[in-house]
């Protein structure tokens, strides 16, 4: 019983950084393109 | 850098063509160019043909090499392109070029129009859709105790209940926003739709759920109201994904017809502006085979004008100074100056849009599947939600008066039963049922070919039972093919000259000889043909009256060409407009459904007859104007007919709005596919017999799920009602239903 009270809150600190961790990269972005980052992976970078 | 793959024009894995040089456009760009706000100077660009990774890696370090530079990124999904370069250190046009040599076109993207096409409401509903997942995630965290801990004191579960209301309400209230908003905007104007019980049953959740925990009761509903909008809002953002990706379609389209025109002064300089900022009495220069932007008339020069996306006829008429010039006519053979009469925007191919308008008033009385659903649950659930209150306010005093030993009536068991009646109907399935379907119809019909505009739109194909077609580049490729057989001597010598025109039979017989080198010297005449020398004699191609005018006139109305040369008898090339190489299964797929087909075409009655015979249409009308294609639609649906309108040209438009459905072939007008409920890709028509297929699919399965998401409420209803409803039932029932109408959707996306 008394544990709950630390280990609720913990769980949803846990959860809160996923949601705020999403909402960042929509914002950032990082779903606008995703066929292109599939195949940016392929690219080599480093042209000797 | 190395640029290893510079050699190849194009894609280097050959995945898609490499733009052909000359279709580049050569217009200026800087009315596309604007100021970002680090200070560079931006322009956003369509490429077409780019689809691997070492296009991307061409493109973008391709365009970094180039001095001044600062980012360059193609978006593949979009095949959208953003190059930022610092200012005055680039011409725009520079860029055009580099993507030209590297064999890709591009288009330039007008700057506000692309500031628009940011998907703001998708992410919106997106932002509320990850809230709604973390609320029932976590709540499912708190409740799954109060499930299954049997030991459980009552301080323990009041506890684990105020910290579920604690996640519950602000996620609830935050990710129930669209559902709030759109059901105030239809109560507003006093209509009811499928989010008016949803927001009703959110707010009643909550207030009874926060009751129930102030007094320490053992029922409260936290968990499966967020789980309720977070499957909402999934089958909420699928059906705005569809939605999205059609409006973002004629967005591009309406993008890049803003092309510019290119105006001449009173001193002479050439500047180029964006075809908006035409005004009446401007002088605008038009190369050949360049569209005219607006209605005028011409001023300087003769040349032939290619009409076929106005009229449907597929050879170009000869034009002269004082002639009218219509917007979407396209000069073929030489450049010509013309004083604009209408702004573009009021231009023939403007009032052909109005009649669309007018047109698709009609098309709005069409009720999709959901909303029809939604009309006849609504009132069915309220009404049985005030039932169930009623009841267990009266029940208990009738069994009363009928001598049974029963309590008094209670409100708040009353009102908990009417509540937990709209919690457990509240049309999740419903929701889900429809959209899910559609998507993963479109998306099926997408790798096929075949670009749907709307979800309605495949509903409305489902209910197709006649197809009318346009002739000119819907049956036919728009394009004359040689069709007599020459010797080889006449068809290179007469190529030689057809190789300075641009004019469509020069270009077939071009194509017929082969590679070859243009006669030097050669002049064209419009409106006559082609006269030059050969071996140091004269010769002519063209019109008999031309080229031959003492032959005997064997013309029996199809295109044709003479070819007189000095001291031989003069040679007659005859072409016909190839059919497309699939029109003919397409047409016999249709009747095979049992699908009436007619043709309309703007054309000649011997030319439409050619045509209709070869594919195999008995019903085909010739010499049709687009009112009276219009006309035709509107009377065939006086016939109580569902007609689709297949067409491709600015005559076709209006038809195509004005029918219960409608197709355009990719290469169509900007006004037709704006128009047009579904777009083909490529040269096939078999896209269009798939659509009606999946349509016809996506109809029964969408309602398989309806009859299924009602059953679910014929059996959850009275459970609800009879107050055997408890928390977990209600979790499961939801999740449970919404899971088989997803995957009944999902059934059809491998099935031939």
């Amino acid at each position: 019983m008394n544990l709950l009270i630390f280990l609720a809150p913990a769980a949803l600190l846990m959860g809160a950084i996923g949601l705020a961790a999403f909402l960042w990269s929509l914002r950032a972005g990082q779903y606008d393109d995703l066929e292109g980052a599939a195949h940016r992976v392929l690219i080599d970078d480093d042209d000797e | 850098m190395a640029l290893d793959t510079l050699e190849t024009p194009g894609c280097p894995s050959g995945l898609a063509p490499a733009a052909s040089v000359d279709d580049a456009p050569v217009a200026r760009l800087d009315t596309f160019v604007r100021r970002d706000a680090r200070g560079n100077d931006v322009i956003e660009l369509m490429v077409e043909g780019a689809s691997c990774a070492s296009c991307i890696k061409k493109i973008e370090a391709g365009l970094l090499a180039l001095p001044g530079v600062a980012d360059a990124r193609l978006n593949l999904s979009t095949k959208r392109l953003r190059v930022a370069w610092a200012p005055q250190t680039l011409a725009p046009e520079t860029v055009a070029q580099t993507l030209t040599k590297l064999g890709y076109s591009a288009l330039p993207f007008d700057p506000e129009r692309a500031q628009q096409s940011v998907d703001a409401e998708g992410r919106f509903l997106l932002r509320c859709l990850a809230v709604a997942g973390f609320g029932a995630m976590n709540i499912m965290m708190f409740t799954t105790p109060i499930w299954f801990g049997d030991d459980m004191g009552d301080n323990a579960r009041t506890l684990l209940h105020w910290f579920s209301a604690l996640v519950a309400v602000p996620t609830g209230l935050y990710a129930a926003q669209p559902f709030f908003r759109s059901a105030w905007k239809a109560l507003r104007n006093w209509r009811a739709n499928m989010d008016v019980p949803i927001s009703l049953a959110v707010f009643l959740t909550f207030g009874m759920s926060i009751a129930e925990t102030m007094r320490g009761g053992p029922h409260t509903y936290f968990d499966g109201i967020t789980m309720l909008l977070f499957f909402l809002l999934i089958g909420r953002y699928l059906d705005h994904r569809l939605r999205e990706r059609a409006r973002t379609a004629a967005r591009e389209i309406l993008a890049l017809q803003a092309v510019t025109a290119r105006r001449v002064d009173a001193e002479g300089k050439i500047e180029a502006i964006a075809s908006r900022d035409i005004a009446i009495g401007d002088r605008l220069l038009l190369a050949a085979g360049e569209r005219a932007a607006c209605d005028g008339v011409i001023v300087e020069g003769s040349t032939d004008l290619d009409c076929s996306m106005l009229t449907g006829e597929t050879l170009p008429v000869a034009a002269r100074p004082g002639d009218r010039i219509l917007a979407g006519a396209i000069n073929v053979s030489r450049p010509l100056t013309m004083r604009a009469e209408a702004k573009a925007e009021d231009s023939a191919v403007a009032e052909l849009a109005r009649l669309i308008e007018v047109s698709e008033q009609g098309r709005g009385r069409f009720v999709r599947l959901a909303d029809k659903a939604a009309s006849l649950f609504v009132p069915v659930v309220h009404g049985a939600a005030a039932l169930t209150f009623l009841g267990w306010l009266i029940g208990p005093l009738l069994l009363q008066a009928l001598g049974f030993e029963v309590g008094a009536p209670d409100v708040r068991v009353a009102l908990t039963n009417a509540i937990a009646v709209l919690i457990i109907t509240c049309p999740c399935a419903l929701g889900l049922a429809v959209p899910a379907v559609q998507v993963v119809a479109t998306g099926r019909l997408f790798k096929a070919g075949v670009l749907v505009r709307s979800g309605d739109a495949l509903e409305r194909f489902a209910q197709v039972d006649m197809v009318v077609f346009d002739k000119t580049g819907t049956l036919t490729l728009g394009k004359p093919k040689l069709t007599s057989t020459p010797n080889e001597a006449d068809l290179v010598a007469a190529a030689s000259l057809a190789r300075v025109s641009r004019h469509p039979l020069s270009r077939a017989l071009v194509e017929a000889a082969g590679a070859g080198v243009a006669c030097a010297g050669a002049i064209e005449v419009p409106g006559e043909g082609v006269k030059g020398l050969i071996d140091g004699k004269e010769a002519r191609l063209g019109k008999r009256s031309f080229a031959a005018p003492l032959a005997a006139d064997s013309s029996d109305g199809a295109p044709e060409l003479w070819f007189a040369r000095e001291g031989q008898a003069p040679v007659r090339f005859m072409f016909a407009d190839e059919l497309r190489p699939d029109a003919v299964r397409a047409v016999a797929a249709l009747k095979a459904r049992g699908i009436g087909v007619e043709m309309l075409s703007g054309d000649r009655a011997q030319a439409a007859e050619v045509a209709a015979r070869a594919v195999g249409i008995e019903d085909w009308r010739s010499s049709v104007t687009p009112a009276q294609k219009t006309a035709r639609m509107q009377a065939l649906r006086g016939l109580g007919k569902r007609p689709l309108m297949v067409g491709d040209g600015l005559n076709d438009a209006a038809a195509l709005a004005a029918a219960h459905a409608s197709a355009s072939p990719g290469h169509a007008v900007e006004a037709s596919q704006a128009a047009a409920d579904v777009v083909l890709q490529g040269d096939a028509l078999m896209g269009l017999v798939e659509a009606i297929d999946v349509a016809r699919l996506a109809r029964r399965r969408a309602r398989q799920n309806l009859a299924f998401s009602a059953l679910y409420n014929v059996f959850a209803a009275p459970l609800a009602a009879a107050g055997l409803l408890t928390p977990l039932i209600a979790a499961a029932a939801m999740s449970g239903s919404s899971l088989v109408v997803t995957l009944n959707a999902l059934r059809m996306k491998g099935k031939a």
